[in-house]
């Protein structure tokens, strides 16, 4: 590099670094907003449902009966609420009161008595339907550890052809919170990353700084490093502080090497920061920028990148369009490197799919910088 | 003075509709993210990825084998023949989980006694693994129900489920309503959060301040045209959640649309409470940002309420999306009246009052 070109890119960063730090909204996106967000969807963001309040509905008391009405009273997920008979509460759940309802027939005691196989009824506001199929799950437990202990007083022993034993790898008490944070640092970077540059690049054009700039001996490379450089590091700090956060506050696991998930990092923030640059490039409008970055970072990132909704589960054509978007790779490389370890396969595929978007991100912001030279 | 507060709102209809490209940023982005995210955002599983690991050479393994292969939320990805395989595959994701029979497994069962059989499951997402999870189970308990019939032996008691609302527990039921009122908030908001913002960063609303018109026309000028492309926006994605998605409306839109109407107005208020704090475009933007995302996020739109810590419940209370999701839930899925929403539709008012007559305040107050 030639000494007049690093003199000329000190210079720019210089000038965008000042600009930076006399206006309070970049310093506060980089620095507070990972803290408040981190705070609220970590906290917000749950799939642990606990407490659920559930009717039942005892109609004849009997021995086995009340054995397995009193599981509900033991377990950490539910909180019972007896109830007189099935119309009170039907009218609970229609009233939204209890989440669901367990139903014991006034013949239970004696149907199970005589081995005839007597249905638990069981009722589920299916509204919320992932809910109610956790809550279906809870219930499911419920009935097997009954079964079990019933066997057990009557000197049996349950001995069904198939006994299931199951383990979650990576994360053994099934914590919602261990694989959505990470995604929530996802999230939290592709609003910041954006954030920081969607506007930057608009402003200059709309005020006709950028014109200026162009006019003088400063390359297009030059005059997009120096853009890119500060607002980089800003990045960084944000990034810092979410992983910090995720890690304390939160005590998510942390298996993969550190300087992995750094380096990784660094990469997709390029990347956010190149698609706020390359946004208020293409249009030239803080307005526009503003309402294209709006709905391009935000709810896809917070959608379509498996951070809660599993890719896996959606349509194909939908998981083509999460092809495109770029939280998508960030939060798969780290839910792997925070709960399972450096696995090379997932790191290179996605750090590779990051690059390349870098890359095209960038190369617009060049192009379409360039064209408007002459 | 309802000419001056029409001349207004039609200054805002062109202030909005006349530029091409703010035009198309505000009809188009809805309609594509309603269709992304209603088939984007589903809880439900498909295509769970499966490998087994079978030792067991008999008739008993094959046909539970047999079941998962016949099961269509599973997608069998191969046969694995050692148990190193195990490892790779779950960690670099190629299965979701392994189901691991051990070698005996037939004869065991055959002598009467219980056969392990070993599920290991990827718990990265751990919603997935308990849903998946669930499902195996369910497998099992039908193939073991299944035997012990044919044997003439029964389970002392059975389970019988059934969900109310949404019988075959979609989670699409759940999620499109509610992208109605996330779009319905974000397109409203954002329309009149950047309205007053940008004026002042062009200098034209010092001129409307010194027009005859007292504050409170300039508020409802400024809100109307807000509240008209929300309710338009609003009704162009219900009718696409009944005809494309088709979500049955069990409830009526006499109730739907008065709760709408208040909800709109209380984002309306908060948007113009941003509007008038902020002195550019960049900090009205920076402003919704900050209002949609914690609203978004804590409103029980993705995940309950009810499952986050109790102080941040009471926070919540503040969200008006928070009470709009209920109703419009209810409403579509059970059918519920509007006099069993009264509850969620009066701190709607009170925020909207409450932002509102805060914004037409801060008009005058927050010139310099």
């Amino acid at each position: 590099m030639k000494p007049g070109r690093s003199m000329r890119l000190v210079g720019l960063i210089r000038k965008e670094w000042l600009q930076v730090m006399r206006d309070p909204s970049s310093l506060a996106i980089a620095l507070v907003l990972p803290l408040v967000l981190l705070f609220i969807f970590g906290y917000g963001v749950s799939l642990d449902a606990k407490n659920i309040s559930i009717a039942l509905v005892v109609e004849q008391p009997g021995s086995a009966s009340n054995a397995f009405a009193a599981s509900f009273y033991h377990s950490p997920y539910f909180q019972p609420r007896q109830m007189r008979n099935m119309q009170e509460a039907e009218e609970a759940l229609q009233r939204a009161e209890v989440q669901g309802i367990v139903w014991l027939r006034s013949t239970f005691d004696a149907d199970y008595l005589s081995r005839s196989n007597p249905p638990i009824g069981v009722i589920v506001n299916g509204v919320d339907a992932n809910t109610a199929r956790l809550v279906d799950g809870y219930i499911q437990g419920i009935w097997f550890g009954w079964l079990d202990k019933q066997a057990e007083l009557s000197g049996t022993q349950l001995k069904p052809p198939l006994q299931l034993e199951q383990r979650i790898w990576f994360n053994p008490e099934v914590r919602s919170t261990d694989y959505l944070v990470p995604g929530v640092v996802a999230v939290v970077m592709t609003l910041i990353g954006s954030l920081l540059t969607a506007l930057v690049i608009a402003r200059e054009w709309e005020r006709g700084t950028m014109e200026t700039l162009l006019v003088t001996r400063i390359s297009v490379i030059e005059l997009l490093a120096g853009k890119l450089i500060p607002y980089f590091i800003l990045g960084m700090a944000g990034l810092f502080i979410s992983l910090v956060m995720a890690r304390i506050l939160f005590a998510v696991p942390m298996r993969g090497s550190l300087l992995l998930l750094l380096a990784v990092s660094a990469l997709f923030l390029l990347v956010a920061l190149g698609m706020g640059l390359a946004i208020s490039t293409l249009f030239r409008s803080q307005f526009v920028a503003a309402l294209v970055a709006l709905v391009v970072t935000f709810l896809p990132a917070f959608l379509l990148s498996g951070f809660i909704f599993d890719i896996r589960s959606m349509p194909l054509i939908i998981q083509g369009i999460t092809r495109l978007i770029a939280a998508r790779y960030y939060v798969a490389m780290l839910q792997t490197l925070f709960l399972v370890g450096d696995v090379g396969s997932i790191m290179l595929i996605n750090s590779l799919y990051l690059a390349l978007m870098a890359i095209f991100f960038l190369a617009i912001t060049y192009i379409k910088t360039d064209k408007r030279l002459d | 003075m309802i000419g001056r507060i029409k001349a207004l709102i039609l200054k805002e209809f062109l202030a909005i509709f006349l530029d091409k490209a703010s035009r198309m940023a505000i009809i188009v982005p809805p309609i594509i993210q309603l269709f992304v995210f209603g088939y984007a955002a589903t809880f439900d599983l498909n295509r769970v990825r499966l490998a087994i690991f079978n030792e067991d050479s008999g008739a008993l393994s094959r046909e539970l084998i047999g079941r998962f292969q016949g099961n269509p939320t599973f997608e069998l990805v191969d046969f694995l023949h050692s148990e190193k395989e195990i490892n790779t595959l779950i960690d670099t994701q190629k299965t979701l989980m392994v189901l691991r029979i051990s070698s005996d497994c037939s004869r065991q069962a055959a002598r009467g006694e219980s056969c392990p059989v070993q599920v290991l499951i990827d718990g990265r997402n751990s919603n997935t693994a308990m849903l998946a999870l669930n499902y195996v189970r369910a497998i099992v308990t039908d193939f073991n129900q299944d035997l012990m019939h044919q044997q003439g032996q029964s389970m002392p008691a059975r389970l019988a489920v059934r969900a109310w609302f949404n019988p075959n527990l979609e989670s699409r039921w759940f999620i499109v309503p509610g992208i109605i009122a996330l779009l319905g908030m974000i397109v409203t908001l954002v329309v009149t959060a950047l309205s007053v913002a940008r004026e002042r960063e062009d200098g034209t609303f010092d001129q409307l301040l010194v027009t005859p018109l007292p504050p409170w026309e300039i508020m409802v000028g400024k809100s109307v045209p807000g509240l008209l492309v929300g309710l338009v926006e609003v009704s162009i994605i219900i009718a696409l959640t009944m005809v494309w998605f088709k979500i049955p409306l069990q409830g009526s839109l006499l109730t739907l649309y008065p709760a709408l109407v208040v909800y709109l107005l209380s984002v309306i208020g908060v948007g113009l409470m941003i509007s008038s704090f902020s002195t550019t475009l960049q900090q009205a933007l920076l402003g919704s940002i900050l209002f949609i995302v914690p609203a978004v996020t804590l409103s029980g739109f993705t995940t309950p309420i009810a499952n986050m810590p109790q102080w941040m419940q009471h926070l919540t209370v503040i969200n008006p999306m928070r009470y709009f999701l209920i109703v419009v839930r209810r409403v579509f899925l059970e059918g519920t009246e509007i006099r069993f929403l009264v509850n969620e539709i009066w701190p709607m008012a009170i925020i909207a009052i409450c932002t509102l007559s805060l914004a037409t305040w801060l008009f005058r107050h927050r010139l310099h």
